[in-house]
């Protein structure tokens, strides 16, 4: 199961890029690895779109392919003029969404 | 012949490592290292130890995450969870991770964190016990586990132990497989040169269970002996049985004194 985690550094100024960083425990199952049983591969199933909005507008967006390993973990630079939301949706490929909120506040 | 491809190998790996060990020795490893014993931390890329450093960084943190929730779960026929008898882990659970493997007078034998947890399971509990390496007994585990983190390793050796220790000691020096390989062989003789691409550990026990970057998860101090044997050629024991219990003794006495890592990240 999916479970997301982020973290927001504290140092934010006005203007400024700060890093946010995720990290999400998920398989990313490559679609090539044989079950040894069956001798059919197991399904792909990995998380193939990663999205960041602030406060409802789009700002970052990453496509993940199989070679990406197990709980991925993304780090990015986010710049704001004032305090808001930065929204999180992981996409996997049967279409389950994860979504994660956290705000974050600028200093004035 | 076998013998001869073996000692080729082994031959062109140390010569090719010299260097690589050398540099690492002149680095100051503080904690990780406790006089002329070193964390496997130490033979790490500095990639792998920044991954380590960072508590958010870290993956091994989602099983420790999720077994603080188990923790506060009920389970079983008897409607317990962990925490109705042993309240605050952070307080309970302080210091086991540094102690294990025990004598427990009951079964007569050694028992290790695993054992443990499903001795609670089933005779507290009412519960089924989890199998080796399933997610919630290697979450417990590591939840468990990291409740010493940064203490000293420091089990008890003598007393009714010592048997145990002398059978993990022994195991530890016995030649197996068709390579005919003990663990000293690597984990003494050669820590620091490479076999193949991987670089030889003293083959400390402070940080299971650990992330390791092969695996792509978390896994048990068990799952690493099983592919050590393999390694060697050698028909791997069942995870959980009693001689590799025996040997975590024998380990966690190599590694005392140094930090408890759990969740430590390796390649």
């Amino acid at each position: 199961m999916a479970k997301p985690r982020v973290k927001i550094s504290k140092k934010i100024k006005k203007a400024e890029p700060f890093e946010v960083k995720t990290l999400i425990s998920h398989k990313m199952e490559s679609g090539q690895r044989k079950n040894e049983e069956t001798g059919e591969n197991f399904p792909r199933k990995i998380i193939n779109t990663f999205i960041c909005k602030l406060d409802g507008e789009e700002v970052f967006r990453v496509k993940l392919y199989p070679a990406v390993s197990a709980n991925p973990f993304l780090s990015f630079y986010v710049t704001a003029e004032k305090s808001g939301e930065l929204e999180f949706i992981w996409i996997e490929d049967d279409g389950t969404e994860t979504q994660y909120k956290k705000s974050f506040e600028v200093p004035a | 012949m076998k013998r001869q491809t073996v000692l080729f190998c082994l031959s062109v790996a140390a010569g090719n490592l010299m260097n690589t060990a050398n540099a690492a020795d002149t680095e100051d490893w503080s904690s990780f290292q406790v006089k002329d014993r070193r964390s496997g931390y130490t033979y790490a890329r500095v990639e792998t130890r920044a991954i380590q450093d960072d508590d958010f960084d870290n993956p091994g943190y989602i099983w420790v995450e999720n077994g603080a929730e188990l923790w506060a779960t009920q389970d079983g026929s008897k409607g317990k969870s962990c925490m109705d008898c042993h309240d605050d882990a952070a307080a309970s659970m302080r210091s086991v991770g540094a102690t294990y493997p025990v004598y427990l007078p009951q079964s007569k034998k050694l028992i290790n964190i695993e054992n443990r947890i499903n001795q609670c399971r089933t005779a507290q509990m009412g519960a089924s016990a989890w199998a080796w390496d399933t997610e919630p007994l290697l979450a417990m585990t590591a939840f468990i586990k990291n409740q010493s983190k940064g203490m000293a390793v420091s089990p008890q050796i003598d007393g009714p132990a010592a048997p145990f220790f002398e059978a993990g000691k022994a195991f530890y020096h016995q030649r197996r497989g068709q390579l005919d390989l003990a663990c000293l062989h690597c984990h003494e003789m050669n820590h620091g040169r490479m076999l193949r691409a991987q670089r030889l550990s003293q083959g400390m026990s402070n940080g299971f269970p650990t992330y390791r970057l092969k695996w792509q998860t978390l896994g048990s101090l068990h799952r690493r002996f099983r592919g050590c044997n393999r390694q060697v050629r050698a028909i791997p024991y069942a995870a959980g049985a009693d001689e590799y219990v025996n040997l975590e003794l024998y380990l966690a006495w190599r590694a005392r004194g140094l930090p408890v890592e759990t969740p430590a990240v390796r390649n």
